[in-house]
């Protein structure tokens, strides 16, 4: 069965302006654990697709099903991850990493002791009661990353999560989120604009095309190791030409 | 930097300047206030200003002493009980309309020019009309302070409510946050700094309406005491009684900052 299978979406909302259609026939599927990237020329709808998918944006026409179950409106199956990691200040990492749970009453023993164990395994348990303006980057979006995972999520969203990083951190906060995500066995949708994360990241990567956006090619990512990371994966010559393909796609709009 | 046992010259000279600057401001602030004080004394002393109109801070103090017999923290009593009613009706209530506001976009659009008209209005106009409409006693002095710290309270929260990050709000809606999570968890907290910086305006505001609604109605407190001196032509008591509702209004004053301080600890700002 799909992990996610999004059929025929489209998106048309109404602006001082006029209509404006966002999405058309967007219908694709996701296996258990898979890593898909979605790039496209900006202005194309890849934000809203995740906005839609989350149920924060009704779409005006299709259907969404996780695990063969069909969802509407904002669905527990679901995590999604902002750009910024919008941890609260006033509150400790420990709190901030409960908020999820807070908000969708699922604070049990169980869920807690999940969370805690999330904060062993990837290193802020020793930060629990620092506040966030005491951690790094880095160390903040990790911390974001686990409070969306704490609700235990069938399907992680991420838009542009690391692009409020600087370059540095942001290298390590994808090879960070990669192996966590890989072993938590998490099913993700990445927006992003830089190409290279696209590749690096993803398993297969979906191109949209200008608004209003369709999708365009969705392409398997392959390497001759199979336990590349983000870095590793950079350093092999396909990586260029998956950067090129990518490149001329985005480039070709339009037309 | 300070624990080590040797400092360069450069910053032991620096140190010291920064020492030397403070202690002389804590100079010219006393100085300031003891020369006014001595040139008080001493001209009126020596009769180039009247003491039965300017007063003069022998005859203060002596007043002072006086008063103190004559049941002058009966009338601190009274007027610092007045403004904190006023101050809490009005931060509560404020804060509660804010809310509204916030929760409900027609209602807040709706309102909108009603609360300019309000905000401009000087509140102390509406004494007489308090005055009838609750009786001339305590209660309409509490109203005329209530009156006048409302709408700020209402409008600084109102702006605090709206200002508040758009992603935070963005983020708990991605958890499935409903509209009271959303105010419990984010927009409140967020806006503790808002409340207090609104809570410092409001305790002045506040002393403003009951001052006012004592001048109009009242048979004690500070406000009262300040216009029968005036009347009976005591400018010793009116000027005792100044320089005591300064002294009362900066305590309360601080009396809030110190709250806030403690507040924002707690709430691990």
């Amino acid at each position: 069965m799909d992990a996610l299978r999004v059929r025929g979406i489209e998106e048309t909302y109404q602006a001082e302006n006029g209509e404006i259609t966002a999405l058309e026939h967007i219908s694709f599927e996701m296996q258990k654990g898979e890593f898909l990237s979605i790039v496209g020329p900006s202005g194309c709808g890849k934000s809203t697709l995740l906005s839609v998918i989350a149920g924060l944006l009704r779409p005006s026409a299709g259907e969404i099903f996780v695990n063969g179950e069909k969802i509407t409106g904002i669905s527990p199956h679901i995590g999604y991850m902002l750009q910024r990691d919008n941890l609260l200040d006033w509150r400790t990492i420990y709190k901030n990493v409960l908020f999820g749970l807070e908000v969708r009453k699922m604070k049990t023993p169980e869920t807690l002791e999940r969370a805690v164990s999330l904060l062993k395994t990837y290193g802020l348990y020793e930060f629990r009661d620092k506040y966030p303006a005491q951690l790094s980057g880095g160390m903040r979006q990790r911390a974001a990353l686990i409070r969306t995972l704490a609700i235990n999520p069938d399907i992680l969203l991420l838009d542009e999560a690391f692009s409020a990083l600087d370059y540095q951190t942001r290298l390590e906060v994808t090879e960070d989120v990669h192996r966590i995500l890989k072993q938590e066995n998490v099913t993700t949708l990445m927006v992003t604009h830089d190409i290279p994360e696209s590749i690096s990241m993803g398993d297969r990567i979906m191109i949209l095309s200008p608004r209003p956006g369709r999708i365009r090619e969705i392409i398997p990512v392959e390497f001759e190791d199979p336990a590349r990371t983000p870095l590793s994966c950079r350093n092999s010559p396909k990586f260029g030409r998956y950067f090129d393909h990518i490149w001329k796609e985005l480039a070709s709009d339009g037309k | 930097m300070e624990n080590k046992p040797t400092l360069s010259t450069e910053r032991e000279s620096y140190l010291k300047k920064k020492k030397k600057r403070n202690r002389m401001v804590r100079v010219c602030q006393v100085g300031i206030l003891l020369l006014f004080l001595a040139q008080w004394e001493i001209t009126a002393r020596l009769g180039w200003i009247d003491p039965f109109i300017l007063s003069q801070p022998s005859r203060v103090w002596n007043t002072f002493l006086t008063m103190m017999q004559n049941g002058l923290p009966m009338h601190i009593g009274v007027t610092v009980y007045e403004t904190l009613v006023g101050f809490l009706l009005g931060a509560v209530f404020g804060t509660l309309f804010a809310v509204i506001l916030w929760w409900s976009g027609f209602i807040s659009k709706v309102s909108e020019p009603y609360l300019v008209v309000l905000n401009s209005l000087p509140k102390i106009a509406l004494g007489p009309v308090i005055i009838v409409l609750v009786g001339a006693g305590t209660k309409a002095i509490v109203f005329m302070a209530l009156a006048i710290s409302l709408i700020v309270t209402v409008m600084e929260m109102l702006n605090g409510f709206r200002g508040t990050n758009r992603e935070y709000i963005r983020m708990a809606q991605t958890f499935g946050a409903n509209k009271r999570q959303i105010f419990t968890k984010i927009v409140f907290p967020y806006n503790i700094s808002t409340l207090f910086n609104s809570l410092k305006i409001n305790i002045g505001l506040s002393l403003v309406g009951v001052i006012a609604g004592e001048f109009l109605v009242s048979r004690a407190g500070l406000g009262y005491l300040i216009v029968y001196g005036g009347q009976v032509f005591k400018l010793d008591l009116v000027m005792a009684s100044v320089i005591i509702l300064a002294v009362v209004a900066a305590l309360m004053y601080e009396a809030v900052v110190l709250l806030q301080k403690l507040v924002l600890h707690w709430y691990g700002h």
